[in-house]
């Protein structure tokens, strides 16, 4: 085979990804009454980015085969933080930034470690650490409220040269950052080696476990960029636990919706980004076409269903019944 | 195996002592503890009435988590609990709203909506082979927008029927609340299927290794399936007691009960990981989690420190005695 179908094979997941984003986008312009203006992209940008950094999170942990159940619930923490300190001088203000992805941070370490070298199951750690980051966030904010840098919340969801959404523009950095080098070095190929068969990597010698606790601290802190970014559209400090688990569930259908394999070792964060951008697109169309808003729940919950039963599909592929149970 | 590896001064021991699990042990024990402590805040702790009524509330949790338990020794999990709970509770009551029939029918129905849940549950994990977290984070997402279309996002106008307040509050034996009865009937009923059934047995094979089970010619999906509309069943009866006491349904009702069930089968020394686990030891991880928040909330902690103690109790406890077995 050529090397370019070796690379379509690998990118496939993604690419389907950008493709249902692309169509859902142009269904969605196409029958908003204000059409394809910049007013409309960065409000759908703005709106999407959120869902992007927190599904980026998921993604990393996916990679190594589990699941953080607490996503949501870092981004409600985080959020929380931000209303409190990313305020005050340009000083304050950049500290503040700092304290808030540190935050961050530790909570992607705390549930790393409880996972990796306390040897639970991630669901069930990542759900007990979620109640905790929860408890933390409502102590912080027991009602909605606070407020943050105005200066750098508008340049954060403005537009740069009246032009490209300035959201976007972070999300794409931020990719740049933290996803391209972490997928390039040695821990983020040890993320996926662990998540692929674990026993190989580590026999292999690869170090799944710095690896996994790497994908588990990244998660936080790219979590806790998606607080950051909606204390930005919100000018609040919110702790809603329904929130918290909207986002934690959208998190995995971004992830699925991109080609990430939830049995681990396969697919992108890029994939996960434009999952999320095409799964909020979707929830969107509801509205361009005059639904009543009290069903947009469900048939997000529909899409989450039939998004998670497409993977179904890898059956019609067994031969050999006991393959079921791998 | 204990009788070999313990010797010495476990060997003296009382034989119930010493085939007893660790776990189940170490639970019992924090609830004597937590007695203890208890006691210290208030006298009346200890109090006939007040552990009665402690039973009372713990039996809601109790049927939840039976269910619960029965997914977990899969090694599969459940994670559609809060909204099975919640459309329980509000098709029965919802039901009830049908005239003398609808009354009539008002448990069946809401534990058939459970059913439901279940069943799609099943289906997804069973023949799909979808990762049980998964599909059953979906069937919640899925229940909650019916629920949220079918109220109009409020909190439904329907009240419980009598029957169900009686199930949850009333006194068919003097002494005893309804509920306690009910929780034991289903635990009865959970010890006699797991331990003296081939259903039973299946569930533990399957959740040691599901390919030997298949292979020894089980229908380990079907089996599955089941656990899991019964699983789906239990948590929306669970949701129908709880409509009962307070006689009426809401919207969010469910979702306090996620962490509670997963940690009390997993902390009465359930195996996540499946196959292994008593039912003795989810009806003490059941009593220790209501304990705990009944001292939580005679301390007047408010709702984040509550969340937060209970988060760090869990990872605590599970760190003692949970810990999957170090990897190769």
């Amino acid at each position: 085979m050529k090397d370019w179908r070796y690379w379509l094979a690998e990118q496939r997941g993604t690419l389907l990804a950008l493709g249902i984003f692309i169509v859902m986008f142009i269904i969605y312009t196409s029958n908003h009454p204000a059409g394809f203006t910049a007013n409309v992209v960065q409000t759908a940008a703005n709106k999407g980015v959120l869902l992007a950094f927190v599904a980026m999170a998921q993604t990393l942990v996916v990679i190594t085969a589990g699941i953080d159940l607490s996503v949501g619930m870092i981004f409600l923490l985080t959020n929380c933080l931000a209303s409190w300190l990313v305020v005050g001088t340009p000083m304050q203000t950049a500290l503040g930034v700092i304290a808030v992805l540190a935050a961050g941070l530790l909570c992607g370490a705390i549930n790393g470690a409880i996972v990796i070298y306390g040897r639970l199951q991630p669901i069930v750690a990542t759900i007990a650490t979620g109640a905790v980051y929860y408890g933390i966030g409502l102590l912080l904010r027991p009602f909605p409220g606070g407020s943050v840098n105005e200066d750098l919340a508008d340049a954060m969801t403005g537009r740069v040269f009246d032009l490209v959404p300035a959201s976007l523009v972070v999300l794409f950095a931020i990719v740049l950052l933290i996803w391209v080098p972490f997928s390039r070095s040695v821990l983020g190929r040890a993320a996926y080696a662990a998540g692929s068969s674990e026993t190989a990597a580590y026999m292999s010698g690869v170090p799944i476990r710095r690896g996994k606790f790497a994908a588990y601290t990244l998660a936080g802190l790219l979590a806790a960029i998606g607080g950051l970014f909606l204390t930005f559209f919100t000018y609040t400090g919110d702790a809603a636990y329904a929130s918290g688990n909207a986002y934690t569930l959208f998190s995995i259908a971004a992830v699925v919706l991109g080609g990430v394999s939830l049995f681990g070792g396969k697919g992108s964060a890029i994939g996960a980004i434009f999952g999320a951008l095409a799964f909020r697109t979707i929830g969107d169309l509801l509205f361009v076409f005059d639904f009543d808003p009290l069903w947009q729940p469900l048939f997000q919950g529909v899409i989450l269903l039939i998004a998670v039963s497409l993977g179904a599909f890898a059956l019609f592929r067994v031969r050999n019944r006991l393959e079921w149970f791998l | 195996m204990s009788e070999t590896t313990l010797g010495g001064i476990a060997g003296r021991m009382p034989k119930f002592i010493r085939r007893a699990d660790p776990a189940v042990l170490t639970a019992f024990a924090c609830i004597v503890l937590l007695l203890f402590v208890g006691s210290l805040y208030s006298r009346s702790f200890l109090s006939p009435e007040y552990l009665l009524q402690q039973l009372k509330v713990a039996s809601f949790l109790g049927v939840i988590a039976t269910g619960m338990m029965l997914v977990i020794l899969l090694g599969q999990i459940d994670l559609s609990v809060p909204w099975s709970v919640a459309a329980g509770a509000m098709m029965a009551c919802a039901a009830a709203a049908y005239g003398p029939l609808g009354v009539a029918l008002a448990i069946p129905f809401g534990i058939f909506c459970g059913v439901l849940i279940g069943v799609v549950n099943g289906i997804g994990v069973a023949y799909l082979r979808i990762p049980s977290m998964i599909i059953t984070l979906a069937t919640n997402a899925v229940a909650q927008g019916l629920m949220v279309v079918y109220t109009g996002g409020f909190s439904p106008q329907d009240s419980a029927t009598g029957a169900m307040r009686f199930l949850a509050t009333g006194f068919a034996i003097p002494g005893v609340p309804n509920a306690v009865i009910i929780w034991a009937l289903i635990g009865a009923a959970m010890v006699f299927v797991l331990t003296r059934t081939g259903f039973g047995r299946t569930v533990y094979g399957i959740g040691n290794r599901e390919r030997a089970a298949y292979l020894s010619g089980i229908d380990t999906r079907r089996v599955v399936m089941i656990a899991f509309a019964v699983s789906g069943g239990l948590s929306a009866f669970g949701g129908v007691l709880l409509a009962g006491y307070a006689s009426k349904a809401a919207q969010s009702m469910g979702d306090a009960y996620l962490l509670p069930s997963i940690a009390a089968v997993v902390l009465g020394g359930t195996s996540i990981l499946g196959g292994r686990g008593s039912y003795l030891g989810t009806v003490a991880g059941v009593i220790l989690i209501t304990l705990l928040q009944s001292i939580l909330s005679v301390m007047q902690m408010p709702e984040a420190g509550r969340q937060i103690i209970y988060g760090v109790v869990i990872v605590a406890m599970l760190l003692l005695y949970g810990r999957a077995p170090a990897s190769r």
